[in-house]
């Protein structure tokens, strides 16, 4: 296998939308990056996912967590530009605003009570989610359902063609050099002498530097690079319609979003059900009852395809990343919100992991954090 | 929830045969078609076709009518016009009838859902006026409708009993335009001493051709380069036969290249497939008893591999019993033994008929410039630029192109797509190379799915 | 051209783009809708292109019609019935506020 012995600086093992972003970043900061990627049927959160770039409610629990989302939102407009001018492929990234719709005067006050807590968490720079009530909504949604009662508007909230992002990706780390090697499961990576191997169903890769980024797929990887990747299966299922020519939808919400196509994604259900991906129908139904409880313009439409899709959670919901402290040089992302966080990943996280170090900065994401819970 | 021994998915050949015999042994048997009457499309408008329909159609469409007759009289629930839209593990068969939706528990389920043609990407192939040869047969078996002066391109048995239908009508096509490559015949004559066995299939098959020739049909053989003309409707086509440009202009082009199973059910239910080299087709691996991977899934007619009509009805007759038996009902061996017979005799046909009509390679490895996802218009060369970017199977080109994200689901360019990413990579189509298969398997409007309350549901 | 064998039978009408059509009872939409000529039956929401019946069959999905004010209903899976109002259909569907179609 001679092609393997290629020299590369970093092994990014995962081709989704973190790997891929990571990629991207890497070959931007000078390296010469491999990419393996598993086969064509796999969990694959980067072909399931909603495709919000989405900062209001995020990190509630860790400011940090909301800081780096925002820093990411703030990033893709420019990320954006330069994977489409790279490509010539239309990402269909806008950033209107993003509305979450509130049902209940209990959930109205959750809102109103998360805003208040996160108003500074941005320092001087406002935070950005607000309460409206009906009178506006209506403003902005002609159509909407008589149970909304209002709504948290997001302004630094957005959304994007996650597929085209994900195929976007794997054209300009081409592009850049990258070796994108599918078809690679990767069995296995170890320490090799002063680098890393990783032995796949093509046979052994090899690099200085090595980062694990396979969704559920690290949590295996990581022991044997002394990386810790506690992570958890959340299934969630969307269902999506034909496509519509009216434009429906002036912005994103969080349970209903219009794409570039016309289709509307219906989503999304919270399903303890380990690893399967299988549809589950009475969770369907109470989709598309919320759906039209909120917009029942959709009414007309018909459902084309549903699915189901495994989330990649920590045990607090937020990023993971991981520095090795034992195998220096290795490294393990992973994150529910490879999407929103794309644009940190490929245009600061990338450039730290070139560094060959995380330094100080991410130890908030450290999973350290986890065994201290453990311990309290 | 209601409960039945089976559900059958399909009012042709098999699932009618089948449901005759599960139900006579004593079996509960719900059969759910999205037809508004049984015969499948061989059978398609048996109950209600004229005689002088009937006579154009021949004997092997009037013999549907008896099998029709007995699945009336048979004690089987039968419901047309059901759309089955899931099913899930717990083979819990989710359908849509009269615009709501129900569910019914099934201690078997039987997909008899049948065959599609194999898609013809040619350049042109969109343009109205373009069909498939059987849209032409359902117009004729269904309306009592024939097109003057049609083209009918392409290879196969259905090709020519077409073209001699449309003889016997009297409106015979303007041309036949042949696409068998030279050779087919001494390839497949090593397997005519097997065929012999059914030899009244060779025989009807010359008889056909002999039809057509006889009325003045003019026949094209070995034709390629096959494009059809026109702007917004289809003019005219042209190809290559004998070392020369051919153009003919008409206004119905009628496309076919043989049929392949329908993947949809046992692709949703995650069945294991296996790719037959034969047929260039997919196909479920089957038991001896027609049960799929999925305990409970079992496969009856033309979705277990192309048999035709006559083997699809034994097909599902043994199935039929064999259900009943497993399910403790006494069944004579010998009538199990029987019917086995017969369709291994109908089987001995199939390997001389796929020798000389394998479809040409090119059918399968369109132009760049070919559309191949109909719905959403993606072409043949994105599909290998997808490929190119290191897609490693189907669905990661479904991701990156949206091809069979439209209503057909992937129905026409699954096996087509699977077959041009094979080809870039050099080996044939592997077992999983195929969309994900999702409910709803057809578009369902998002009010149905609201007001149905499976159980589960809040 | 389009011809049928038989003649007589029971008929229903229905309008195609305001056009009165004639359908023989157990026609499809798609099967009046060929016996009258009418042969384009819809734009592709893609690229715009002109689209009719391809399958018959209920798989290829391309003679998508808007019936009774319902787009996106196969042709050739919806028996003709009198006095259906049949539309070619322009690209994807459309959408008013109170969820018509």
């Amino acid at each position: 296998m001679t092609r393997n012995e290629a020299a590369s600086d970093t092994l990014v093992i995962g081709g989704g939308v973190v790997g891929a972003a990571l990629a991207w970043g890497l070959a931007r900061a000078g390296e010469r990056v491999t990419v393996l990627d598993d086969g064509d049927i796999v969990l694959r959160a980067s072909r399931g996912n909603f495709g919000l770039v989405w900062v209001q409610s995020k990190g509630a629990n860790m400011f940090d967590y909301a800081r780096w989302t925002r820093r990411s939102a703030d990033l893709w407009p420019e990320f954006a530009a330069m994977i489409g001018e790279e490509t010539d492929l239309d990402l269909a990234y806008e950033k209107p605003g993003g509305m979450h719709f509130m049902l209940s005067e209990t959930e109205l006050e959750a809102a109103r009570a998360r805003n208040f807590a996160m108003k500074d968490v941005t320092g001087p720079d406002d935070y950005g989610a607000e309460i409206v009530d009906r009178h506006e909504l209506d403003k902005i949604f002609p159509g909407l359902g008589p149970d909304v009662i209002g709504g948290s508007y997001g302004h630094h909230d957005g959304h994007v063609n996650p597929l085209k992002l994900l195929r976007g990706l794997h054209i300009a780390m081409e592009a850049r050099g990258v070796r994108y090697v599918s078809n690679a499961r990767v069995e296995s990576v170890a320490k090799d002498g002063a680098g890393f191997a990783a032995e796949t169903a093509k046979g052994r890769f090899s690099a200085a530097k090595v980062v694990l980024a396979a969704g559920h797929g690290t949590t295996e990887l990581a022991p044997a690079l002394g990386l810790d990747m506690p992570l958890r299966p959340e299934k969630g299922q969307i269902l999506v319609t034909e496509r519509c020519a009216t434009r429906l939808l002036p912005m994103p919400t969080h349970v209903l979003r219009q794409t570039d196509e016309g289709t509307v994604l219906i989503g999304d259900s919270h399903e303890n059900t380990g690893y399967s991906t299988a549809s589950y129908t009475p969770v369907l139904t109470d989709i598309a009852r919320h759906a039209l409880r909120c917009f029942p313009a959709l009414a007309a439409l018909k459902v084309v395809r549903s699915w189901g899709c495994v989330r990649v959670l920590s045990p607090d919901g937020c990023p993971v990343y991981h520095a090795s402290e034992t195998c220096p040089g290795a490294f393990a992302i992973a994150c529910h919100s490879g999407v929103t966080l794309a644009a940190a990943h490929a245009m600061e996280l990338a450039g730290v992991i070139a560094s060959g170090s995380f330094g100080d900065r991410f130890a908030a994401f450290h999973p350290r954090r986890f065994s201290h819970a453990q311990a309290h | 929830m209601r409960s039945v021994d089976v559900v059958v998915i399909g009012a042709g050949p098999a699932g009618m045969s089948c449901a005759v015999e599960a139900s006579a042994a004593g079996l509960s048997v719900l059969v759910l078609d999205e037809n508004p009457a049984p015969g499948g499309q061989i059978w398609r408008g048996i109950e209600t076709a004229t005689e002088r329909r009937g006579r154009i159609l021949g004997p092997d469409y009037g013999a549907g009518r008896t099998v029709a007759q007995a699945f009336r009289a048979s004690k089987a629930d039968y419901l047309p016009s059901a759309l089955v839209w899931n099913i899930s593990t717990e083979k819990v068969v989710e359908y849509s009838h009269r615009g709501a939706s129900h569910q019914v528990q099934a201690g078997a389920v039987v997909s008899a859902t049948g065959a599609f043609e194999r898609p013809n990407p040619l350049p042109g192939w969109t343009l109205p006026g373009v069909t498939t040869v059987g849209a032409l047969q359902i117009l004729l078996k269904s309306a009592g409708l024939v097109e003057e002066d049609a083209v009918l391109v392409g290879s196969g048995p259905l090709l020519w009993l077409m073209a001699a239908q449309l003889v016997d009508a009297g409106v015979p096509p303007k041309a036949v335009v042949e696409t068998t490559p030279k050779g087919r015949v001494l390839a497949a004559l090593r397997h005519l001493p097997r065929a012999l066995r059914a030899r009244d299939y060779l025989w009807k098959g010359l008889a056909l051709m002999r039809r057509v020739k006889a009325a003045g049909v003019p026949v094209h053989s070995h034709a390629t380069g096959i494009r059809i003309e026109g702007k917004d409707q289809a003019e005219a086509v042209s190809f290559a036969a004998n070392g020369r440009r051919v153009r003919i202009e008409s206004g119905h082009i009628a496309l076919h290249h043989g049929v392949v199973p329908n993947q949809q059910v046992t692709r949703l239910m995650r069945a294991e497939h296996v790719w037959d080299a034969s047929q260039m087709c997919f196909r479920p691996v089957l038991s001896d008893m027609g049960e799929t991977s999925v305990a409970g899934l079992f496969v009856a007619g033309d979705g277990t591999g192309i048999g035709g009509a006559k083997a699809a009805a034994l097909q599902g007759r043994l199935l039929g019993l064999r259900l009943a038996a497993r399910a403790g009902r006494s069944v004579a061996p010998e009538r199990i033994e029987r019917l086995s017979a017969g369709l291994a005799r109908e089987g001995s046909v199939r390997p001389f008929l796929e020798a000389l009509y394998a479809p040409p390679a090119w059918i399968n490895a369109p132009e760049d410039a070919t559309i191949v996802c109909r719905c959403e218009e993606i072409t043949a060369g994105q599909v290998r630029a997808a490929v190119d970017l290191g897609a490693p199977g189907p669905n990661q080109v479904k991701s990156y192109l949206r091809s069979g994200m439209g209503p057909c689901q992937g129905r026409v360019c699954g096996l087509l797509v699977s077959q041009i990413i094979a080809a870039k990579r050099g080996l044939p189509p592997q077992k999983d190379d195929y969309y994900r298969i999702r409910p709803p398997m057809k578009p369902l409007p998002l009010t149905e799915l609201a007001a149905y309350r499976p159980e589960g549901a809040k | 051209m389009p011809k049928r064998i038989e003649t007589g039978g029971a008929t229903v009408t229905f309008t195609f783009d305001g056009r009165p059509v004639t359908a023989i009872a157990g026609d499809s939409v798609a099967s009046a809708l060929a016996a009258a000529g009418i042969t384009r039956l819809r734009d592709s929401v893609v690229s715009g292109a002109p689209r009719g019946i391809h399958c018959m069959m209920g798989a290829c999905f391309d003679c998508l019609v808007e019936i009774d004010g319902i787009p996106n209903r196969q042709a050739c899976m919806t028996l003709a019935a009198e006095g259906m109002t049949v539309r070619a259909q322009q690209g994807a569907v459309s959408v008013s506020e109170g969820g018509r179609a």
